[in-house]
């Protein structure tokens, strides 16, 4: 199973995607001009800064050639997930719903922070199994997530909020405490915390493996969501 | 002979805007007092050819239509602007 | 014979004096031309000239069985084993960051950076130590913390380099001169290290990255052709600008070309752009440049000659390229959407050579410009009465042990940062092992199972007061914190920030801290490998404390033992290692008390100390320790909090007979925590359990209550 790791210029966390990728199957990096995605099984739209944040973060970015690939990919039930940055490439896309804003602190915050998992029956959370709570680390200055009253209701209803700041946590004022989403199909998933950051017991907590072994499982059974 | 144009943007009446309060909060200590619904935003300035495309621009790239409200202000042809 | 004082006084304005003017006219044979008279006054400048520092820094040891380069290149570099190299260098950015923070500090964070890249290493770590003013009674410095914070943050997370570690001081000594000093390590495999030195007669010269524009020209204006009107002050900004997503993107071509082994050398352009990169390759290497400006790339048109050769202009590197490769290089400058020019061509004249498409605008032995600036000697004295005042007591001595210790832990220099690293990045690149207030030392992952740890300190108040005895001791405070994560020194960067080297108290204060810092390094092994001088860091009451920060590499051998700062097991032993024996002088207590900064601090066994770090860190790396944490500012005390904070427990202290809990002496003395067979040798304080900090017959106090006080500090300034 081969994840396919998505560098803009300006990319920061697209090899800690890559290694963390490596620990559930292969990875590699797909270059943002290429209108090619090598035939990878799932798609991870990275953290950092992708062109300098230039306008609003992930609206430039959402328009690189290979993003036509990944919007085609989305369409056809394909896995694509969105760390931060790349949570942010994928609702300024209109693949997720909702947008991100400024931290109401106006600064950039990093924190470990606890999630609550919402549900365990997706390609992204199926491996949590038991665990309902994982420690996984925020960094970001625009991570607010926001959504116009009624598509909230229905995203709430629709089973569409996956993962939530637990009580205290929250550190951005993200609306209801949503930390991630994903689309109606369930296939694109984006969060702002940073599972790739909570793979590796000698840097911190090993809860974000379970997102790429998701995915793995996933894909693995061949189920198309 | 172009235009220059400028779209000013600004959050959405509504949302949370955690910067304009923070200056409206600001200034009163520095001595300004009647000051109310201070929003912060954005200015983009751009040389268009053709103005009637600006709507659409701003719809695409320029601004986020679920976050940001926008208003375009056209300053006048580029030719009797002094600026470089 | 024409002489400075015969004609007009330009050179005045750009800071040379009569006789160095009269040494250019003697040396050149002529006077200057403008665009020489620019980059001559620049670089024979304090900032780059280094005329009052540069004997006294040869005091410093510079060599060590580990040093790969050594001081004069952009960064010194260490061999951390596995056939990688870690680069690291430490630099000041204090006067453009009292006229701008945020943009100070982050170009000063961009600058050190690219220092480092400049070597061939992948910068995988940032640090910073600040100095500010009193944040409880100074709006400014409190805004400038605020924003040089915001800065470094920017710069540093936008560019994906983790901020691992720092330090603040909060003085008023600071309060008109605030200290700015960021440090950088990176990390290469030693086949890619490059030096800056250009090579090859018939080579060109090619400039990469950002458009050329006005950053920074500011005093050079004065050579400007045409004249200053009312509204042309925008157009000469004395403020650099910093952009992260340029850097990045020249970062990552940067390492690409030498990858592919494109480049013959590589230099940055930093302080005085275009002309000190270029005088210092050409010098190094021996050999002559011509550069036509004409072919540099602007971001505004209009730009004169000597504005071009010194413009500030942020995220550009020079590099010398042969022939055959220049296409390639533009073709990997290309993919990485950054500018690549050729600008000019090495030759063995021996000369530098601006042109302007075909006339002349300089043309200088390059000698002049870097070997021939003069050098003075320092005239030092001490200082015949006290330079620094108390500050106003914020306790009156009548206090509990209790009431003492909570104030300690909410002043500002002992509080948590949290407020502050919370604002930085720590874990991008995923080599963090320990991140801020886990540990000591910062400790970054290395390919194949070991570590390098990282650590910067430097108290100016303990300097003020005995400069020899207080650069000793932070030195040692360094290594210490290396020896808690287990981590043997292999090098050393230092920053030093003074005040007028003209005055004599001020050249006593820097003689005295360099002996300091040599006795230190020489007692350590540890040499120096690069650095910088920030002299005039001073206002009309008077200098700032002398302080030289100290930025220290190491390595260890197992990242997954690398120590950790709290407590971890109810039932552990607690045990002071290393022979403490603190006084009052210089303590953070003192200040409270209002005491002045005066007095000779405790002195040091440096060898008994060393003796203690080599047992402290072979007893972390057996993992035979719990915890390890140096004993600092606010002494055992506070030392002792610390641990019961981070660990989240309490414990039962009964303090050796005759130690003040609160009197301090850096570097020489730990907490640590274990097994009793773990401890032998060490005496024995206490027991690690419960969820008060105990004293024995002082002081009794909730874990919660002290975390709460060391919470508080610096919350609601940042």
């Amino acid at each position: 199973m081969r994840f396919g790791v998505i560098r803009f210029p300006g990319s920061c966390d697209e090899v800690d995607a890559l290694l963390a990728a490596r620990r559930a199957g292969e990875a590699v990096i797909l270059w943002h001009s290429d209108r090619d995605l090598h035939g990878v099984d799932a798609v991870i739209v990275p953290g950092g800064f992708s062109y300098g944040d230039y306008l609003r973060a992930g609206a430039i970015a959402r328009f690189a050639p290979v993003m036509e690939e990944v919007t085609e990919f989305a369409h056809a039930g394909g896995i694509v997930l969105g760390i931060c940055n790349g949570f942010q490439v994928l609702c300024e896309a209109g693949l997720l719903p909702g947008a991100l804003l400024p931290n109401t602190s106006l600064k950039f915050v990093f924190r470990q922070v606890d999630l609550e998992v919402v549900r365990t029956d997706t390609p992204f959370t199926r491996a949590c199994g038991d665990r309902h709570r994982l420690s996984i680390p925020v960094k970001h200055t625009t991570g607010r997530f926001y959504a116009p009253d009624q598509q909230l209701r229905q995203l709430e209803s629709d089973g569409q909020v996956l993962l939530r700041y637990a009580p205290g946590h929250n550190p951005n004022g993200s609306l209801r405490d949503i930390a991630g989403v994903c689309n109606e199909a369930g296939n694109v998933f984006g969060l702002m915390p940073h599972p790739e950051h909570a793979v590796d017991p000698l840097t911190g907590s090993t809860d974000g493996l379970l997102l790429f072994e998701s995915i793995r499982a996933h894909v693995g059974d061949g189920v198309t969501v | 002979m172009a235009v220059r144009a400028r779209v000013l943007v600004k959050p959405k009446a509504g949302i949370l805007d955690p910067q304009g309060q923070a200056v409206q909060r600001a200034l009163p200590a520095l001595g300004f007092t009647g000051v109310r619904n201070v929003h912060v935003g954005r200015l983009i300035e751009l040389d268009v050819e053709d103005p009637a495309r600006l709507p659409e621009m701003c719809e695409r790239l320029l601004t986020n239509p679920l976050i940001e409200d926008y208003e375009i202000v056209e300053t006048g042809s580029t030719e009797g602007d002094g600026s470089a | 014979m024409v002489t400075a004082s015969s004609r007009d006084s330009r050179h005045r304005e750009l800071g040379l004096t009569d006789s160095e003017y009269d040494l250019i006219v003697d040396r050149l044979g002529r006077e200057p031309g403008d665009t020489e008279l620019a980059m001559l006054s620049l670089m024979w400048s304090e900032h780059c000239a280094y005329k009052h520092s540069r004997k006294l820094l040869r005091r410093l040891p510079t060599e060590g069985p580990f040093v790969l380069m050594g001081p004069g290149e952009n960064a010194g570099v260490v061999d951390v084993g596995g056939g990688l190299g870690v680069a690291f260098k430490v630099e000041s950015h204090n006067h453009p960051s009292a006229v701008e923070p945020f943009q100070g500090a982050a170009t000063g964070v961009g600058g050190i950076l690219r220092d480092v890249f400049a070597v061939g290493a992948r910068p995988i770590a940032v640090l910073d130590s600040l100095r500010f003013g009193e944040p409880a009674t100074s709006e400014r410095s409190r805004y400038l913390l605020e924003r040089a914070v915001a800065g470094i943050g920017h710069y540093g997370n936008s560019i994906g380099v983790p901020t691992v570690g720092g330090e603040i001081y909060f003085e008023a000594s600071y309060d008109q001169n605030c200290l700015i000093n960021a440090m950088c390590l990176g990390l290469a495999p030693q086949e890619r290290l490059i030096r800056s030195a250009a090579a090859g007669p018939g080579n060109l010269l090619v400039l990469l990255g950002a458009l050329t524009g006005r950053d920074g020209i500011g005093g050079a204006s004065v050579l400007a052709s045409a004249e200053l009107g009312e509204g042309d002050a925008a157009k000469r900004p004395s403020v650099q600008i910093g952009d992260p997503f340029a850097e990045k993107k020249l970062l990552e071509c940067c390492l690409e070309l030498l990858e592919s082994e494109l480049l013959v050398s590589l230099q940055d352009l930093g302080a005085a752009g275009l002309t000190s990169s270029s005088s210092e390759m050409a010098s190094k290497g021996g050999v002559g440049l011509d550069i036509d400006v004409a072919r540099v790339p602007l971001r505004e048109p209009g730009l004169e000659p000597f504005e071009i050769m010194v413009s500030e202009s942020q995220e550009r590197m020079l590099c010398v390229v042969e022939p055959a490769h220049v296409d390639d290089v533009i073709a990997v400058c290309e993919r990485w959407e950054t500018l690549a020019t050729p600008i000019g061509t090495v030759n063995d004249s021996g000369r530098l050579r601006v042109l302007s498409g075909d006339s002349v605008a300089a043309d200088l032995p390059v000698s002049i410009l870097v070997d021939d600036c003069p050098l003075y000697e320092l005239e030092p004295a001490p200082p015949a009465r006290p330079l620094y005042r108390a500050s106003p007591p914020a306790l009156t001595g009548e206090e509990s042990a209790a009431e003492t210790l909570l104030a300690l832990l909410a002043s500002p220099n002992i509080a948590s940062r949290r407020p502050v690293f919370e604002q930085y990045d720590p874990v991008v690149q995923s080599r963090t092992v320990r991140r801020p207030e886990q540990a000591d030392a910062a400790v970054l992952a290395l390919p194949g199972g070991g570590a390098i740890a990282v650590s910067i300190d430097g108290n100016g108040r303990r300097v003020a007061c005995d400069p020899r005895a207080g650069a000793i001791e932070a030195v040692f405070e360094c290594a210490a914190n290396l020896a808690c994560v287990g981590a043997t020194a292999l090098g050393l960067t230092n920053c030093l920030n003074f005040g007028n080297p003209e005055k004599p108290h001020v050249a006593w204060q820097m003689v005295e801290a360099v002996a300091g810092i040599a006795d230190a390094c020489e007692a350590l092994a540890v040499p120096v490998v690069g650095g910088n001088v920030s002299l005039y860091n001073e206002a009309p009451a008077g200098p700032i404390f002398p302080t030289p920060v100290i930025g220290m590499v190491g390595r260890l051998p197992d990242a997954a033992r690398a120590g950790r700062l709290g407590f971890a097991r109810a039932g552990d032993l607690i045990a002071i290692a290393g022979p403490f024996e603190p006084s009052a002088v210089g303590s953070e207590l003192g200040k409270l008390l209002g005491r002045e900064p005066a007095g000779e601090l405790p002195p040091m066994d440096m060898q008994a100390v060393r003796d203690a770090h080599d047992s402290v860190r072979l007893k972390v790396n057996a993992g035979a320790l719990q915890n390890a944490h140096d004993i600092a500012e606010g002494g055992l005390a506070v030392a002792l909090a610390e641990c019961c904070i981070a660990g989240r427990v309490g414990a039962t202290v009964r303090l050796p007979e005759g130690v003040d809990p609160f009197a301090e002496a850096l570097g020489c003395a730990f907490v640590v925590s274990g097994a009793p067979e773990a401890l032998e040798g060490l005496t024995i304080i206490g027991r690690v359990g419960g969820d008060r900090l105990e004293l024995e017959g002082r002081l009794n106090l909730a874990v919660s209550d002290l975390r709460e006080a060391r919470e508080r500090g610096l919350s609601g300034y940042v």
